[in-house]
Parts: structure tokens; sequence; C-alpha cells
């Protein structure tokens, strides 16, 4: 598993490969926080390559998106696969984050 | 009927097939591995698509992660089992940690609550009781112990 974040024009793109769980949350939650603290504002989380997702890993995002939103910024989440979509549905996150379809939409939305 | 792909022996005509047992220490990095070896395990023995890449791998996360961090509070030299049984009807996963027990109705919080949406924590018991057709929790040999079980779909 690894985070990767890559600058395209203004916004922070995360790519997050592998899972997002309890023993490699705090990697993420670290390296956006380090890029908030640069002053960016504008982050997207891309799971394209992201296998599953758990309740720590759920909770980080939480914790980033209202970090995130105390510092004026703006987070955007893409590419949820049907499984992953369904743990947003059944906690109801789905509801707290704006989620685009593709990377490209999810650029397009800010 | 799906064949074992290494054997050619169709495991799922046998009853209560322990698929998997191990001990692990109490460390968050060795939830992964076992995950992703209990969930090829699931795969060889025909749980469907989305079990293998959605019920078993988050809610064997979940019960893997409050017996090490919860049960075991981290200390690495005491011991987590988890145990797979597969039968015709169902897969069950039992978590077993050194830890004193919990009661898992009082613990599980809906996060769907409009005041818990934005908490960090408490989606764990929810997760593991969506994912999973029943959530048990017993005593065993002074151990306590999680068994989730899934109904073949």
């Amino acid at each position: 598993m690894s985070f990767s974040i890559k600058k395209q024009g203004e916004i922070c793109v995360v790519d997050v490969e592998g899972q997002l769980i309890v023993g490699n949350r705090q990697e993420l939650k670290q390296k956006v926080l380090d890029e908030l603290e640069k002053g960016e504002k504008k982050f997207l989380i891309d799971f394209s390559q992201t296998g599953y997702i758990d309740s720590s890993g759920l909770g980080v995002l939480v914790s980033l998106s209202k970090k995130i939103r105390e510092q004026g910024g703006e987070l955007r989440l893409a590419n949820l696969n049907d499984d992953l979509k369904t743990l947003f549905e059944l906690t109801k996150l789905d509801t707290l984050f704006q989620i685009a379809d593709t990377r490209e939409r999810a650029l397009e939305s800010f | 009927m799906t064949a074992d792909r290494d054997s050619g022996e169709d495991r799922r005509a046998t009853p209560d097939h322990v698929a998997f047992d191990r001990l692990i220490p109490s460390d968050v990095r060795e939830i992964e591995p076992i995950v992703e070896e209990v969930t090829r395990e699931c795969r060889v023995l025909a749980l469907s698509a989305r079990q293998c890449a959605l019920n078993v791998p988050v809610a064997l996360t979940e019960a893997l992660s409050n017996a090490i961090l919860r049960g075991n509070r981290g200390v690495r030299d005491k011991q987590v089992r988890v145990r797979a049984v597969v039968s015709d009807s169902a897969l069950v996963l039992e978590v077993a940690d050194e830890g004193g027990g919990f009661d898992l109705d009082a613990c599980t919080v809906d996060p769907t609550r409009p005041g818990n949406l934005e908490r960090e924590d408490g989606r764990g018991l929810f997760l593991m009781r969506s994912l999973m057709d029943r959530v048990e929790r017993y005593e065993a040999d002074e151990r306590n112990v999680v068994r989730l079980t899934l109904r073949r779909s």
C-alpha cells in the first residue's frame, strides 16, 4: 500500500494504492496535513487503485474533511468502486463527502 | 460447485472445513497479510466476489483491529487467534484475544445518526454487524471470542 500526492494545477491529487486501514491511515493523514500546512487548499483523493477501507480509514477521511474545511479548503473523493460506495452508503458518509465518478469530474467540480 | 484451483478437490463439499487457523502477535501490521490470506482462501472456497472484496476483508479487519488494540491493548506478546471454518452454507470467522471482553450491543454505535456522522471513531462494530449475517461474542478457554457468520450468497 502507498499514497502518492501530485499537483494538478492548484489541486493536490492523492492516490490511495492498496488498502486504507488501521495500519496505514496515519501515513495518509500526515501527508495531507503536511500539504495543508504548506498552504494547499484543494484536495482530491482518488480511490481507483484502492482495495478496501476499514472504519479507521473512514475515520481519517472524516478527520481530514473537517481539518481542510476549517482551513477554508475543499475535499473531493473520486473513483469509488461499487464495494467502496456500499461502505460510504452504509455509514451515510456519502452524504458528508462530495464524491465524483471520475477524477476528471472531480477536478472540474472545484 | 467450484473446484479448488490448486488440488482439483471440491472443498465446498466438505462439511465444516477448517480453512484457516493461525496465532498472530498483537501488531496492526499483521492485519493486512492475514486478511489477504483468509480472503484468498475464501476465493478458493467459492464465496462470491463481493463477499471476498467487501464483507470478509472489512469485517475481519475490524475484528482483528478490536482484538489487537482493545482486547490485547496493543501488547505485542499477547496473541490473537484467527480461525475460519467453511461449510456448504456459510463462512464462520472467529477472532480470539486475551482481553476481558465487551458488551457487543452496548458498544455498538449507530454512526448514521446525525450527531455521530462526523465522529472519527465508532464505525467498527457497526460495519461488522452490517456486513456479516451474525456477530456474536463469547468467552472460551479464558479468551474473548468474536464470531462472524456470513452465509454464502
